[in-house]
């Protein structure tokens, strides 16, 4: 095989399920795997998912070239309480949702467009003062990103986004 | 069977005697008084103090490696903990089966920086393979018997059970499990894939230059993994090289072995990993200090990885044909099909590879210029090794640094289990412990741990551990004043500028070893030195033998950092070419 076909140079997205035991230090774990072999996380969530078998999930966005994203996979699956692990990317069609609270702060016209702006993204007014909205979003990465960058001139003072979480489409699991 | 009710500490000491420990190497310390209070009220537990609870951990490491069965370590809480985490990550990079116990402060205490608390869990948690932290009494059994499961199985290492006070000192009821515990989601997977195998059968006997490259996982698999490899390569013959951690796998006198790989392996071997178009790499991971520069590694090669670790594949080199499996499950499993299909390489071109291979055979890589006024180190062990050849009780350890690759390249192995040193992490200062815990396992062995002066020192004070278990461990010092590798590379790469690289005020090892109730012996000259190791090897205590050899050797072949297999240094007449070429690389690579 030429040494071209050995490696794929290019760097790719992976959404990485992750099904652990809900213990204590599962998540300083999976992290400390990132940090101590200088992997990237461009996304986390997790949270208990099955309450009856102790079971969380975890999901995390990450990239790097096909070698590492298979290493990536490899060193979660050596973790000893890690269940499963599992490239939504490459597995098939999947959904990611992301979540976010963007809070804008602003009075007269930038006011109205805030509230134009959010109900073309359909995006909920959650709390409202005189002077500011909260809004909760949900929809892709690149809808929320849209989202705030169109807030930023309109008085945007804080973002809370809570990661991407994601799952297979179809009837099967991961 | 009724239930008993029993002390924390209790079930800990049943624990591990219904799991077959017979020693812990451990020291003292206040939270785990309650254990200590346990063990003395017991007979079948022997418990090894040692001198820092470092060494505890490289003993343990010396005892699991000589006998395949796990180590066990007990220590206190906070720096009794934190003093193991050198040996913990020895052993998680070399797959050593290591059961650490650590005392911790009372649970109430967790977090309230109480006295000798520290974060053992967190603190040990990337230098382990797993570890626990026990909160009830009730989870402790299970615990301990999970993390011995952990420890021996799949790829092994260290895990770390760190027990609160309050909870050793609680009781419950206690009964023997019937059944062996199985773990949710840990199972190693230990048979290979059979259309793999299948793959891999038919791309060796289609091999013209073929190479087998075996390492610490045919060790760790246990003595018939290393048969295995034995009849594969005889019945093959093709030339098979080990790793470091891997000698002893293929008997060194086997006329298929080409010596050790790696950046001071000798020259067929690397030449072999070059040149050969088909490479099947038993239980070894392609290391940097194995690779070389991994763009210019065995380029025309297709490869062959059969690793227990599926992290290990594909890691650092690209392989053609992964099998994920145990090394001895797989050998089985490939020779089954090997014969069935009377699959055998290409006689003609494997002969056409073997005078290749001899050609490269009679530039005698591991050669040295002897001298008649000073020892050469290579000598010493040449030595060394006349003495000790034929014998079958004889256990090698080693410090780090030239030293541990003079012993690699000139004792000989005939079995596994026999060689110990720290491969991966590169710990000056294991040796001598780890030749304690060797010992231990075998009380009438010949264990010697070769070292270096500056090493050795490191873990000098387990000399009083060897004393009051009347150990006659021998520590054969290689003593050139210098951190011998240090020096080399500082010669090499950093102008000859040796910074904190020599030391002054060396101890008088001839009575340091008195001093701990041992035999000092000394040789200064080559006539001197026949005598020495066999007065060494006679004396039926401790010794330590100060070898004082030639302060400017160097260690040849050597591939540099960054450089290619057949980018070799043979010796050092080669020394300019290497400075001019790799002055800027070694300088930045490790």
């Amino acid at each position: 095989m030429p040494a071209a076909e050995k490696k794929t140079v290019s760097a790719r997205k992976a959404t990485i399920a992750v099904l652990v035991d809900n213990e204590p230090g599962v998540l300083a774990r999976v992290v400390g795997l990132f940090s101590g072999r200088g992997y990237n996380i461009d996304s986390l969530t997790v949270n208990e998912v099955d309450e009856a078998a102790g079971l969380s999930r975890i999901t995390i966005v990450t990239y790097g070239t096909e070698m590492v994203i298979a290493q990536i996979m490899a060193q979660l699956q050596r973790i000893v309480p890690v269940h499963r692990v599992c490239d939504l990317v490459t597995q098939g069609l999947h959904v990611e949702r992301e979540l976010a609270l963007v809070k804008v702060a602003s009075s007269g016209d930038k006011r109205v467009e805030a509230l134009r702006i959010a109900d073309i993204f359909r995006a909920r007014v959650v709390d409202s003062t005189i002077g500011s909205f909260v809004f909760e979003i949900t929809g892709s990465l690149d809808k929320i990103s849209a989202f705030v960058d169109l807030m930023r001139p309109l008085g945007l003072v804080d973002v809370s986004r809570t990661g991407v979480a994601a799952i297979s489409r179809g009837p099967d699991p991961i | 069977m009724t239930d008993k009710q029993m002390t924390g500490s209790e079930i800990l000491v049943k624990v591990l005697q219904d799991l077959g420990v017979d020693v812990i190497f451990g020291y003292p310390g206040g939270a785990v008084l309650p254990i200590y209070d346990a063990l003395c009220q017991q007979n079948s537990l022997r418990h090894i103090l040692v001198r820092q609870e470092g060494a505890a951990v490289h003993a343990a490491e010396g005892y699991a490696r000589s006998t395949g069965k796990v180590g066990v370590v007990l220590v206190t809480s906070g720096p009794g903990a934190t003093n193991c985490v050198t040996g913990l990550a020895d052993a998680l990079m070399d797959s050593v089966p290591v059961v650490c116990l650590t005392g911790q402060v009372p649970t109430h205490l967790i977090g309230n920086d109480a006295f000798q608390e520290a974060d053992t869990l967190g603190i040990t948690r990337p230098c382990t393979k797993h570890n626990y932290l026990v909160k009830d009494v009730d989870d402790l059994a299970r615990v301990v018997r999970e993390a011995f499961l952990v420890a021996a199985s799949g790829r092994p290492g260290p895990v770390v059970v760190d027990l609160p006070k309050d909870v050793v000192t609680a009781s419950t009821a206690y009964a023997r499990p019937s059944a062996p515990i199985q773990h949710p989601s840990y199972s190693p997977r230990l048979k290979g894939d059979h259309d793999r195998i299948s793959e891999a059968v038919d791309l060796l006997a289609g091999a013209r230059q073929p190479l087998i490259y075996a390492g610490g996982g045919v060790v760790n698999s246990g003595p018939a993994a290393s048969q295995l490899l034995t009849n594969l390569v005889n019945m093959t013959g093709i030339p098979t090289t080990l790793t470091l951690m891997g000698l002893g796998a293929l008997p060194a006198s086997n006329r298929n072995f080409i010596g050790m790989v790696g950046m001071h392996g000798s020259l067929e071997a690397n030449m072999c990993m070059h040149d050969c178009d088909v490479m099947l790499c038993v239980g070894a991971r392609f290391d940097d200090r194995v690779t070389g520069r991994t763009d210019a590694f065995s380029p025309e090669s297709r490869k062959i990885h059969i690793d227990i670790d599926a992290s290990s594949i594909n890691k650092n080199i690209h392989v053609d044909v992964p099998i994920i499996g145990d090394c001895g499950y797989v050998l089985e499993h490939f020779i089954k099909l090997w014969k069935s299909r009377q699959a055998r390489c290409d006689g003609d071109a494997l002969d056409r590879w073997w005078t290749q291979i001899d050609g490269w055979r009679q530039r005698k890589s591991f050669s040295y210029k002897r001298s008649d006024t000073l020892i050469k180190p290579q000598h010493a062990l040449e030595v060394l090794n006349r003495r000790i050849s034929g014998r079958d009780d004889v256990y090698i350890t080693t410090e780090v640094g030239q030293h541990q690759m003079w012993a690699a390249q000139f004792l000989h192995f005939e079995k596994p289990n026999h060689w110990m040193t720290s491969g991966g992490l590169g710990t000056m200062g294991y040796g001598l412990p780890a030749a304690l815990g060797v010992q231990i396992a075998h009380p009438d062995a010949l264990v010697i741990d070769v070292a270096g002066e500056a090493s050795v020192l490191m873990n000098m004070q387990e000399m009083s551990t060897l004393a009051q278990y009347r150990l006659p461990v021998k520590a054969f010092i290689l003593n050139n004043r210098w951190m011998g590798m240090v020096r080399q590379w500082q010669e090499f790469f950093f102008g000859g500028r040796y910074s904190e690289s020599y030391m002054d005020s060396l101890p008088d090892f001839v009575k340091l070893a008195e001093a701990y109730g041992a035999v000092g012996l000394r040789a200064s000259t080559p006539d001197e030195l026949d005598d020495v190791v066999d007065e060494m090897i006679a004396t039926p205590s401790a010794v330590i033998a100060d070898i004082v050899v030639d302060p400017d050797e160097n260690v040849y072949p050597m591939i540099p950092a960054g450089a290619a297999h057949n980018q070799v240094t043979m010796s050092p007449d080669e020394e300019v070419v290497l400075d001019q070429v790799h002055k800027e690389e070694g300088m930045v690579l490790v």
